[in-house]
Parts: structure tokens; C-alpha cells; sequence
């Protein structure tokens, strides 16, 4: 009996026809930390979600929000609950503040906090301007936060974020990263489903990596980046000719790793200490050699997959 | 957004939902608000409470009031009461239809991932149409009043008339949610309402006297529940006899909403 875990979830199984969405999913967040639900497409992250919010009974295991039954007290996990995700969303046409204003009377706000919270989440999450507006006029991106804005009007201690940035530009993503860290730092626990490595790691605590229904992984960012290979270093030396000086350089940066040239002109090394970047910056500069490229990548998805399963990742049929 | 960073670390105030009494009739009031909000911003979406009684009133009364009834006036005071009762119950196909469009959308599990009561989106979508089943309402009794049609008997008669039609209407949609629920296409809920409205509206006292039936029918039409809404308005807006019409729609009023409303509730429970 851990006391303190606030999402938990044990032998989960959902079968949707032939499909097995999930083949025995085992989860646990401790309060106040982010877990990082990570995962392809039709890996069964959504379903995972799906039940832990009430929105899908499982065919088998069981899960307790807070310590309730998600079968059995839906009700009681419901009211701590806040759900964002591809679909539990707004009413297209109703104005952003309508929706929030609505949401406020379901949770039983009562009129006047019901107002009060609507205005404060779309001043926070700078709707204010297009409040008035029908939200099937918003942006990709407004509509993702209104989306967001919508799941906290009544305050949730827990917060499941079902693939809160994908489709998101890098700008609106960092914007939505800051807005999750808000609410940890606010003393939320999350929930967050990702198929990226990079957003996982800026933001859980603990990262389930989940494929074809079951955990495949589990552990800290950094632990999982020790079995995937961590950071990846790339530069492109602006003169071909300088190719040899720039291996030479990449090399002595990440403690003697041959630096390979992954696509024409870039080389590439994997690098373990948070300075290395800094370190190849400044020895470059010391050594005369211009870039035109120089960037730290995390593994991709499908590297992850690669080197945990063995096997290439094809694209599933989404569940 | 990027002025995020900026905003106090804890902008939320922290807000604890209490439990209230008669939340489901609170929260089917909101969600009544928010169809409304809808009808509101695509009247377009009234045509078949608007157009289609008046079409049905002027093809009607003019192509055939004068070889049914022999005068188009006297065709009109007969045929208003059952155009009213078609088209309310025509009406009603239109919120299975919503329904089904509305639940393959995100909306519908945000509010099961809510707190509120199981029925209460449902609830709430039906009594939201009570303003289009007034609208058709005033809307036949009008056009009928432009074209010659005069309520005989007194301003109580006609307004309980009135209500018993939208009454009916509520009861009845019952039907449709529940369609709604079962079938997986807006199209396939239209098209099965259709086909169970259509009968009901023709093998019934709605364009003609039942008596010039055949025996068979007039069988079906005496259960039929239009007969006895029509037979009620009639009986209300023009003095003619009531027989038990009343009593009759108020207990397929009851029939309605006791079998298709567990039925759709329990339906919409079990829609993944």
C-alpha cells in the first residue's frame, strides 16, 4: 500500500472487438507529480485514459483516483477530476465563456463563482479578447487552451491531458508546458499522454512508455534516456572542408565518441553532460569553424520503440 | 499566450463544488440553456417548425380542401388542428437527429466526465426544444388565423390546446433520443422517424374524416396517438366533441416518456 499515490491503476485490460486496446496496463502517479503516458498511435493511451476518467468501464483490473473506484464512485472521482484531450471538449457553438460559464453550473459553482472562474481562466489563458466569440471561430491553438480552460473550472486535483500539444507549434507548445508546470507547482497530479520523448521529459517526473496495450518501460526521464540514449548532438560546419575539424571537435566533447555524419554535411555525437553544448560552442569558435546548424535532439518515438522493442515502430491503426 | 510566464504562479482561486438539492433539475436547466443558445444561433435549424406548417397548411387547404371538404374554409377549420399535431410530431425527429450529430462530438464526454446526473444532457436537449414546439405552435395557429381559421370556442380552451400539443411533443421525443442512441448516422435517425412518423400522421383523422376508412385501418387509427391529439385540439380549439381524446393523449404522453425515456437513458449510458 503506497498511501500517497493518487492515480492508480492495476492489470487494466479493453478490448474493443478483435482490437485489444489494452492487454494489462499497470499505472501510478504519486501526488503532486507528472506522469507521461508515452506512445504511439493506437498504443492505448487514450482508451488508459478513457477508463481512468470514467468514460470507459474496463473489462478487467481496476482503478482508484484519490483512493475511489473509477467503476464504482465514478461520481465522487468525477468531482476530481479535469479532462483535456482530443475529445472531451466545448461546445462549438457556444462562446468561450458560455462553455466555461457552463461547465461552472454543472460542477455546482453557483451562478456568481461560476462568472468569476470563467473570467479568471480566460484571463489567464489569454482569451479575454475572444471571449464573446462562438469557439468553432477560434484557432487551432485557442481552442487547445480553451479546451484546457474548459477541464480546470472546478479546480481538479487531477488533471489527465490526453495529447495536450499535438498538432501545436513549438511556440504554443512551451506555452502549454508552462501552463502544466503552473499547475503542478499549484499542487495538481497529471496525467499526460505523448508521443514525444522531448515533451515527457521537460515535464514528468516518471515516464510509462506503452505499446500495443501494455507497459513496455517504466522509470524516471533520465532513466529511461540511459536505456534510449540521451541527447543527440548535431552541427553542420558551414564549409564542407571543415568537416574533419569538426569530427575532431565533436569527438573531444562527448569523451571520445566517434562523431558520425548522419545526413550529408551533419555530424552527429551523443553527448551525456548538460555542457556539452556550450563546450562544442565555445571550441568551435576557438577553432575558426562557422556552422550553420547546431541543435540538441532527444531520441524520436520511433528511436525509443527501436531500441526498446528491437523492432521498428510501423504506424497502428489507430485504436 | 507568451505572456504566461508573467501571470502569477497560482492564478486559480480555489473553488470547491458543493452539492446541491435537485441538481438534476439544475443541470438540465443549464443544459436546456445552452440548446437554446444553439437554436438561437442557427435559425436556420427552425425551418421544419416554421415553413414546413405553413406548406403543409396553404398545399393542403387549397389543393384539396375544395374536393374534401367541399370549401376551403371549412377544409381549413378542420385540417389546422391535425397539420398542428403532423408537424409537432415531425418536429420532434429533429432532436434525434441533433443528438446523434452532438454525441459523436467532444462536448458529450466532457459532460460525462463531469459530475452531473447521467440523464441531465438529455433531459436538458429535450426540454431546450419546448421553444420550437411553442414556435410551431404559434406559428400554424397564426398562419391559419391569416388564412380564414377562427378558434370557436374560448381563450382557456384554445391556450390548453395549445400546451397539450407542446406536451405531447415533449413526451414524444422520447422516441427519437432514443433512435438517437441506437442508430450510428444523423441520416438513419431522420429516415427511421420518418418512416414511423409518416403512418402515424396519414392513418389518422389528420387530413380526413376516419370514417371514410377502411375497417382495417380505421382500427389503427383509433389507437393511433395523432388521432387523439388532433381529436383533443380539435375538440378544444372548435367545441367538437372531446370522447375522451384528452385522456387519451395524456396517457400516450405517459406511455412516451415511460418507455423511450429508461430506454434512451439507459441506451446513452452504454454509448461508449
Amino acid at each position: 500500500m503506497t498511501a500517497d499515490l493518487v492515480i492508480e491503476a492495476e492489470g487494466l485490460v479493453k478490448h474493443f472487438g478483435a482490437t485489444k486496446a489494452l492487454q494489462g496496463v499497470d499505472l501510478a502517479v504519486p501526488r503532486g507529480t507528472v506522469l507521461g503516458v508515452l506512445g504511439p498511435n493506437g498504443a492505448g493511451k487514450t482508451t488508459a485514459v478513457r477508463i481512468l476518467s470514467t468514460l470507459l468501464v474496463p473489462d478487467a483490473g481496476s482503478a482508484r483516483i484519490g483512493g475511489f473506484d473509477v467503476v464504482r464512485d465514478a461520481e465522487r472521482v468525477r468531482q476530481a477530476i479535469g479532462l483535456t484531450g482530443q475529445y472531451a471538449s466545448v461546445d462549438e457553438d457556444l462562446t468561450g465563456r458560455q462553455n466555461l460559464e457552463l461547465f461552472g453550473t454543472l460542477l455546482d459553482l453557483g451562478r456568481a463563482a461560476a462568472r468569476r472562474r470563467a473570467g479568471e481562466l480566460l484571463e489567464w489563458f489569454d482569451l479575454t479578447g475572444a471571449a464573446d466569440r462562438m469557439a468553432k471561430t477560434y484557432s487551432g491553438g485557442m481552442r487547445r487552451r480553451l479546451d484546457l480552460a474548459a477541464s480546470l473550472v472546478g479546480s481538479p486535483d487531477v488533471i489527465f491531458l490526453d495529447e495536450p500539444t499535438t498538432g501545436l507549434d513549438p511556440a504554443k507548445r512551451e506555452d502549454m508546458w508552462d501552463v502544466v508546470r503552473t499547475l503542478v507547482a499549484g499542487g495538481a497530479t497529471v496525467l499526460l499522454t505523448t508521443q514525444y520523448l522531448e515533451e515527457a521529459d521537460a515535464l514528468a517526473d516518471e515516464i510509462t512508455v506503452i505499446d500495443h496495450g501494455r507497459v513496455i518501460a517504466h522509470d524516471t526521464p533520465d532513466g529511461l534516456k540511459r536505456v534510449v540514449g540521451g541527447q543527440t548532438l548535431e552541427v553542420r560546419p558551414a564549409h564542407p572542408t571543415d568537416l574533419p575539424r569538426t569530427a575532431a571537435i565533436l569527438s573531444e566533447v562527448s569523451s571520445g565518441a566517434v562523431a558520425d555524419e548522419i545526413r550529408k554535411g551533419v555530424l552527429a555525437v551523443p553527448v551525456v553532460d548538460d555542457a556539452a553544448m556550450t563546450e562544442a560552442v565555445a571550441r568551435l569558435a576557438g577553432a575558426g569553424v562557422p556552422v550553420t546548424e547546431l541543435s540538441l535532439h532527444l531520441p524520436s518515438l520511433d528511436e525509443v520503440f527501436f531500441t526498446l522493442t528491437g523492432t521498428a515502430h510501423r504506424e497502428e491503426v489507430a485504436a | 499566450m507568451t505572456t504566461l510566464l508573467e501571470r502569477p504562479r497560482t492564478p486559480i482561486t480555489s473553488v470547491t463544488p458543493r452539492p446541491r438539492p435537485f441538481r438534476l433539475v439544475r443541470h438540465s436547466l443549464a443544459l436546456a440553456k445552452r440548446s437554446l443558445i444553439k437554436t438561437w444561433r442557427t435559425p436556420e435549424a427552425l425551418i421544419d417548425v416554421t415553413l414546413q406548417p405553413v406548406l403543409f397548411l396553404v398545399i393542403f387547404v387549397y389543393i384539396f380542401g375544395g374536393a374534401v371538404a367541399g370549401s376551403t374554409h371549412d377544409y381549413l377549420q378542420f385540417l389546422l388542428p391535425g397539420i398542428l399535431a403532423q408537424t409537432i410530431a415531425t418536429g420532434c425527429i429533429a432532436i434525434g437527429v441533433n443528438l446523434n450529430t452532438d454525441l459523436a462530438k467532444g462536448i458529450f464526454d466532457r459532460f460525462r466526465s463531469l459530475p452531473v446526473p447521467r440523464s441531465a444532457p438529455l433531459v436538458g436537449a429535450v426540454l431546450g426544444d419546448i421553444v420550437r414546439y411553442l414556435i410551431v405552435t404559434l406559428v400554424t395557429v397564426a398562419i391559419g388565423y391569416l388564412m380564414g381559421f377562427r378558434i370557436t370556442t374560448d381563450p382557456l380552451s384554445a391556450i390548453a390546446g395549445c400546451l397539450l400539443a407542446v406536451l405531447f411533443a415533449l413526451c414524444l421525443s422520447w422516441l427519437p433520443v432514443f433512435v438517437a442512441m441506437k442508430v450510428r448516422t444523423p441520416g438513419a435517425v431522420q429516415g427511421l422517424m420518418f418512416a414511423l412518423i409518416m403512418p402515424l400522421s396519414f392513418a389518422s383523422n389528420v387530413f380526413v374524416d376516419a370514417t371514410t376508412l377502411p375497417g382495417w385501418m380505421q382500427a389503427f387509427v383509433e389507437v393511433n396517438p395523432l388521432t387523439h391529439l388532433v381529436g383533443a385540439v380539435r375538440g378544444l380549439f372548435l367545441g367538437t366533441p372531446l370522447d375522451g381524446h384528452v385522456w387519451w393523449t395524456l396517457a400516450w404522453c405517459a406511455g412516451f416518456v415511460v418507455c423511450f425515456m429508461p430506454l434512451a437513458l439507459r441506451a446513452y449510458r452504454k454509448k461508449v
